[in-house]
C-alpha cells in the first residue's frame, strides 16, 4: 500500500505533468526542426510565434464566448484553434516575404538568418503586448478535472490521489493527432516527401523540379500551425503568460537538439526527455521517500535537487551535455556550423 | 562552346554531339575542362559563345530546371542521391515534374537495375557506394529522358562494380536514350562509348569513334598509359 501511494503520488506530481508538458514541447520542437530542416536557420522567433498564435486563438475564444458559443465539457479554445492557426500563418507568411526572403535571395548565411528571427521574435513580443497587453491570460473553460485526486482516492483507498487534468488529456489527444498527421503527410504525400528530399539534399531537388518557394511556404504553413496548437495547448494547461514565451525557447531548442535538429521524431523523444527532466529534478521528493522507507523515517529536507524557479537550468545543462557530448542528437541530425 | 564560371574561360571552342542510343565519352586529364563542359551542356555556367542544341531546339539559355522538362537528365558527381529517403522514394523524387503514372517507368528502372527493386524500401543512404550510382541514374531516368549525362559515374567504386555499372550503362543505351558521360576510367569508358572526346586544357583534342580513339598510338601514349 505504501509503494502504491509512493507510486500515486509521483504519478501525480511528475508523471501525468511531465507528458502534458512534454507532449507541448515536443509540437514546439517540432516546429522549429522543421524550419531548420527546410531553411536551415535556427528560428528564434518560433517561441513569440506560438505567443501571438495562442494570443489570436485567446481573442477568437472570447468572441466566441460572447456570442455565447459552448461546447462544455470541452474547452472552447479547441474550438478557436483553427481561426488561431490561420492568423498565425497569415503572419509567418507576411514574415518570410518580408523578412527572410530577402536573405534567401542574398543567399545569406544561416547566422544572418538566426539574427534576424530575433528581430522576428522582438517585433512578434510588441505586437502581442500591443494587441492583448503584458499581463497574463485565462481562457480554459469548460471542465477543469477529468478526475480528481479525490475521487481517485475514493475510488482506490489510496491516501495519494492521481489528479488528471481536461488540458491534460486535451494536450495529449490533440498532439497525438497531429503528429500522426504530420508523419502521414511526411511519409506519404508528394508534398511531404518533396519537402523532406528538399531538407535532405537542396541541388538534387531542385534538379528533380521540386519547386524552392512551395517547399518553403508548406514549411511556414506547418510551422505556424503547430506552434499556435502548442501554444494554446500550453496556455490551456497552465495560463497565458506573454513573457513565458522568450523562457520556453531553451527548453525547446533543447528539445530539438537533443532529437537531433531537422529530425521530426527526434523533436517528439527530444521534448519528453526534457520535461520530464525538468520535472524530475525541480520535484521533492520527501513526501516520495516517506512513503517508501519506515514510519518516521521522513528526511528534514524537500529532497529537491533544484528549485523550481531554476527549472530552466535543466534545459540549459542539457543543452551543454548534447553540445559536447554528441552535438548530432539522438537521432544523428544536422550540426548547427 | 566557350565559357567559365565568370573569371576566365575554361572551355574553349569546345564541341560534344551524341545521337540518340549512343554513349559518347568525354575523357581528359584532370583540370581539362571534362566536368565544366558537362556542366555547360546542362546550363551550368553561362556560355560565352557557342550553342547548346537538343532535338535541333537551341537552348542555349535555358534554365537547368527546364531543361530537365524538355528530357535532359543529369546525374551529378557527389551527393547525388536522397541519402534518407527510400530507394522507391528517391525514384518517386526523380519523376516530380511528371503528372502521368510513373508505374510503368519505374518497373522499367527496377528492371534495369534489379537491386533496386530489392532495397526499395531502404534508405539510399544505406546503400553501397555502387547501388547508390545506381539509383542515381535511376532517379535521372524517371523524367524519361532523351539525354541523359552522367559525371563520373564510376568514381569512388571497385573495378568490379565499375564493369557492371558499364553495362548497365549500355543497356540503357540500348532503350533508345543518348547518354553523354565524363569518365576518369578512360580507357574502360571508351571500350564502350560510340564517340570520345579527348579534351587537353578546355579544348577538343582527339574526337573519334571510342574504338579508334583506343587505338590511336598517341592517345594510348598520352591518355591510356600506353
Amino acid at each position: 500500500m505504501e509503494i502504491a501511494n509512493a507510486l500515486a503520488l509521483f504519478a501525480n506530481f511528475v508523471l501525468v505533468p511531465g507528458t502534458a508538458y512534454g507532449a507541448q514541447l515536443a509540437l514546439g520542437a517540432l516546429g522549429v526542426t522543421l524550419i531548420f530542416g527546410i531553411l536551415r536557420f535556427a528560428n528564434f522567433s518560433h517561441g513569440e510565434l506560438m505567443s501571438f498564435g495562442t494570443m489570436a486563438v485567446i481573442l477568437a475564444t472570447w468572441f466566441l464566448q460572447g456570442q455565447g458559443v459552448d461546447i462544455s465539457p470541452l474547452p472552447t479554445a479547441l474550438l478557436a484553434l483553427p481561426a488561431g492557426i490561420l492568423v498565425a500563418i497569415a503572419m509567418s507568411l507576411a514574415t518570410d516575404r518580408f523578412v527572410f526572403r530577402f536573405y534567401r535571395q542574398k543567399r545569406s548565411n544561416p547566422i544572418v538568418f538566426a539574427i534576424a528571427s530575433v528581430g522576428v521574435m522582438f517585433v512578434y513580443a510588441g505586437l502581442v503586448r500591443i494587441v492583448i497587453g503584458p499581463d497574463d491570460q485565462s481562457f480554459a473553460d469548460g471542465a477543469r478535472f477529468i478526475i480528481t485526486a479525490w475521487e481517485f482516492e475514493e475510488m482506490t483507498g489510496l491516501d495519494e490521489g492521481i489528479a488528471i487534468k481536461q488540458s491534460q488529456v486535451v494536450t495529449l489527444v490533440v498532439a497525438v493527432a497531429v503528429m500522426t498527421a504530420l508523419f502521414w503527410f511526411l511519409q506519404k504525400t508528394r508534398s511531404g516527401k518533396a519537402m523532406r528530399a528538399y531538407s535532405d539534399n537542396e541541388d538534387l531537388s531542385l534538379l528533380s523540379g521540386i519547386n524552392p518557394d512551395r517547399v518553403v511556404m508548406i514549411a511556414w504553413i506547418i510551422a505556424a500551425a503547430l506552434a499556435t496548437i502548442a501554444g494554446t495547448l500550453y496556455g490551456l494547461d497552465k495560463t497565458y503568460k506573454p513573457f513565458i514565451f522568450l523562457q520556453i525557447l531553451l527548453p525547446i531548442f533543447a528539445a530539438t537538439i537533443l532529437g537531433g535538429i531537422g529530425q521530426p521524431i527526434g523533436a517528439i523523444l527530444g521534448g519528453f526527455v526534457v520535461a520530464y527532466s525538468e520535472v524530475m529534478v525541480t520535484y521533492a521528493y520527501k513526501k516520495f521517500l516517506a512513503y517508501l522507507g519506515p514510519a518516521d523515517w521522513a528526511p528534514d529536507s524537500l529532497i529537491q535537487l533544484l528549485s523550481t524557479d531554476y527549472k530552466f537550468a535543466v534545459s540549459f545543462l542539457i543543452l551543454v551535455a548534447v553540445l559536447l557530448i554528441r552535438p548530432t542528437g539522438i537521432i544523428r541530425g544536422k550540426v548547427i556550423g | 562552346m566557350t565559357g567559365g564560371y565568370g573569371g576566365a574561360d575554361i572551355i574553349f571552342d569546345c564541341d560534344i554531339t551524341v545521337e540518340k542510343s549512343e554513349i559518347a565519352v568525354v575523357v581528359g586529364p584532370n583540370g581539362a575542362g571534362k566536368s565544366t563542359a558537362m556542366k555547360a551542356v546542362f546550363g551550368m555556367l553561362d556560355l560565352r559563345e557557342g550553342s547548346v542544341l537538343l532535338d535541333g531546339q537551341d537552348i542555349t539559355h535555358m534554365a537547368p530546371q527546364n531543361r530537365v522538362r524538355i528530357g535532359m537528365g543529369f546525374v551529378p558527381q557527389n551527393r547525388n542521391v536522397f541519402v534518407s529517403l527510400t530507394v522507391e522514394e528517391n525514384l518517386e523524387m526523380g519523376a516530380f515534374i511528371r503528372e502521368d503514372d510513373i508505374s510503368e517507368t519505374m518497373e522499367q528502372v527496377y528492371h534495369l537495375f534489379p537491386i533496386l527493386k530489392e532495397k526499395r524500401n531502404q534508405p539510399a543512404g544505406e546503400l553501397s557506394g555502387g547501388q547508390r550510382q545506381q539509383v542515381a541514374v535511376g532517379r535521372a531516368l524517371m523524367t524519361q529522358p532523351k539525354l541523359l549525362m552522367l559525371d563520373e559515374p564510376t568514381a569512388g567504386v571497385s573495378p568490379i562494380v565499375m564493369d557492371d555499372l558499364f553495362d548497365r550503362i549500355l543497356e540503357t543505351a540500348k532503350t533508345g536514350i543518348a547518354i553523354l558521360m565524363v569518365e576518369q576510367n578512360a580507357r574502360q569508358a571508351l571500350e564502350i562509348a560510340d564517340h570520345g572526346f579527348v579534351m587537353v586544357q578546355g579544348k577538343n583534342r582527339f574526337i573519334d569513334t571510342g574504338k579508334a580513339l583506343l587505338a590511336n598510338p598517341e592517345v594510348r601514349r598520352s591518355f591510356l598509359g600506353g
